[in-house]
């Protein structure tokens, strides 16, 4: 407050420094959110690094010193880590896969034909969002078992795939969308077929998106916790093991456990962020 | 396009509806009827159960306080980054991107960000201790210190959840119109003003999905509560977890899934009312 009424009658004796003063409250409000972001995973990495005796340091002075690869190259060996990354990377293959194969088809439906029930499956996907999807798991864990997909990575792919696919087909929509519809009618007139006009035209243009697409799917698997703890007992996901060693790990190995959840996501949040704003500006629609 | 074969757009759209029926609507259906049923007959008795059971109201109680207060927050806050980026040329790029890595982090990984700064000996210990606030290891995640850890779990769900408020709001504050804004100036508007009667009316859509999906998923709230507090702070999708997992009962656990969805549905139906949107605008 104080600050704001100086500025104010700075702004009263000259403007110019009135201005600079807001840029520099503009400056500094976002440094401190992006520090807001950033400190706390520079800390938990600096947790997963230290080790055991990183822990009890006290006090901390939150500056890496004692820090090696050791303690987290240590986690990955123990027993579970590695075979529990793996099959959370084979469920979110498995959920890349399925939403865009079933996902993608939906979305050009949506972006080129007008057809009677349209309306009500735009509906049903946009109900899929007012309900918590993931405690869907719950009686499926039956009907999981008795199909043998119970504890299966597919099983976990599966029910993944619920919450991505609504996602998927709404944003292939908007991808769809935005290809002219000049250039496929064009490529009919030139003698392709259909299929091969979309594969020859339309695909070309719209992969970009639906890459973007599908680096979503994978996150939304990766991070999921709650079905795949309920579907799995020994083929866990990272996740679903994490959550159920963590009352009896060690601190230092929760750290490396949330750092290990954290990379893989941050890298691709990264490699999508040209379409972030797009993808969102199409599905909040 | 549509004339002459009529049956492509159904046939595109039909492998995801046939998914959608087996692994949505059945076990939609399966759960209410497992949550309204004792041994194939139509009864109360898991909602009796539930209701009965000693951490019920805590449960609920907990789930609405902390989606009552991280909601607001997360949108206030997003508002606030929408604002101020959009006052950036240079540099709006990493702004934007640093501000949506919590995007890609899950709940469980946020609590355990959280857990190294908030354990005993973590840095936000560290720091009261150097500034001399405290003179020892003070515990916030206990169930001896209730509000404390409450204001862990909503400190973290905050820092996690308010990314994908931003990105929505963001892309709903790019589609305004610059005229708007120059017109209200023109007319004396202050900041102020601008930003309440033409921003916020005009990104109501935007503002609306953000809050539905926001909503639905703080009323999901589990895993980071799980791995700051343990068992010291039940909320329903915990309690679920519980039922299902340790005390192996099925039905009292979709009891608890169908409370979670009749409220995530009420909250999704106040939203639409309350924040009409003109069907014109619409896709």
């Amino acid at each position: 407050m104080s600050t704001k009424t100086m500025s104010a009658a700075e702004a009263a004796a000259k403007p110019a420094s009135f201005v600079s003063s807001r840029r520099w409250l503009l400056w500094s409000g976002i440094a401190a959110l992006c520090a807001w972001v950033l400190v706390p995973i520079y800390l938990v990495a600096l947790g997963a690094l230290g080790g055991r005796q990183g822990v009890y340091i006290w006090p901390k002075t939150g500056l890496p010193t004692g820090i090696s690869l050791e303690p987290f190259i240590l986690f990955l060996k123990t027993e579970g880590v590695v075979q529990s990354f793996l099959n959370s990377l084979g469920a979110a293959g498995i959920t890349v896969a399925l939403s865009i194969l079933l996902g993608a088809p939906a979305g050009y439906a949506l972006a080129r034909y007008d057809f009677r029930g349209k309306d009500s499956y735009r509906l049903l996907v946009l109900l899929t969002r007012a309900f918590p999807l993931a405690i869907l798991a719950l009686p499926l864990t039956v009907s999981f078992i008795r199909l043998g997909l119970y504890d299966t990575i597919v099983g976990v792919g599966l029910i993944h795939t619920v919450l991505a696919l609504p996602f998927a087909a709404l944003v292939t929509q908007g991808i769809f969308l935005g290809v002219p519809k000049e250039l496929e009618e064009a490529a009919w007139v030139f003698g392709c077929t259909r299929v091969q006009a979309f594969f020859k035209v339309v695909a070309p243009l719209a992969l970009p998106g639906i890459v973007a697409t599908a680096v979503f799917a994978f996150v939304i698997s990766w991070n999921e916790v709650f079905a795949a703890s309920v579907l799995t007992v020994r083929n866990r996901t990272l996740t679903a093991y994490l959550l159920t060693v963590l009352s009896e790990s060690p601190m230092h190995y929760r750290f490396a456990g949330g750092l290990m959840l954290i990379l893989p996501s941050v890298v691709f949040i990264f490699a999508v962020r040209r379409y972030l704003f797009a993808i969102w500006g199409i599905s909040s629609k | 396009m549509t004339q002459n074969r009529p049956w492509i757009p159904y046939l595109l759209i039909l492998p995801s509806v046939a998914f959608l029926a087996l692994l949505f609507v059945v076990p939609l259906v399966q759960t209410i009827w497992l949550a309204v049923s004792d041994n194939g007959v139509p009864s109360l008795a898991n909602a009796e159960r539930m209701v009965t059971d000693i951490n019920f109201t805590r449960s609920v109680k907990n789930t609405f306080l902390l989606t009552i207060v991280v909601v607001p927050v997360q949108i206030a806050i997003a508002l606030a980054m929408g604002t101020m980026v959009a006052k950036v040329g240079r540099g709006r790029e990493t702004i934007l991107w640093i501000w949506t890595i919590p995007l890609g982090i899950s709940d469980l990984a946020a609590g355990l960000v959280w857990l190294s700064i908030l354990q005993n000996t973590g840095y936000f210990n560290s720091l009261l201790f150097s500034l001399g606030v405290i003179g020892r290891q003070a515990s916030w995640l206990s169930y001896q210190t209730p509000v404390a850890l409450f204001i862990a779990i909503a400190v973290a769900e905050i820092w996690r959840g308010t990314a994908i408020v931003m990105v929505i709001i963001v892309a709903g504050l790019n589609q305004v119109p610059k005229e708007f804004k120059e017109a209200a100036e023109i007319f004396g508007a202050g900041p102020w003003t601008r930003f309440w009667r033409i921003t916020l009316p005009l990104i109501r859509p935007a503002l609306q999905s953000a809050l539905i999906l926001r909503t639905v998923l703080a009323f999901e709230v589990f895993a980071v509560v799980y791995a700051l507090g343990g068992r010291n702070f039940p909320v329903l999708v915990g309690e679920a977890y519980n039922w299902q997992n340790q005390n192996q009962n099925y039905s009292v656990a979709a009891a608890y899934a169908v409370l979670i969805m009749i409220i995530s549905l009420a909250a999704t139906l106040i939203y639409l009312k309350a924040l009409k949107v003109d069907p014109e605008r619409l896709p």
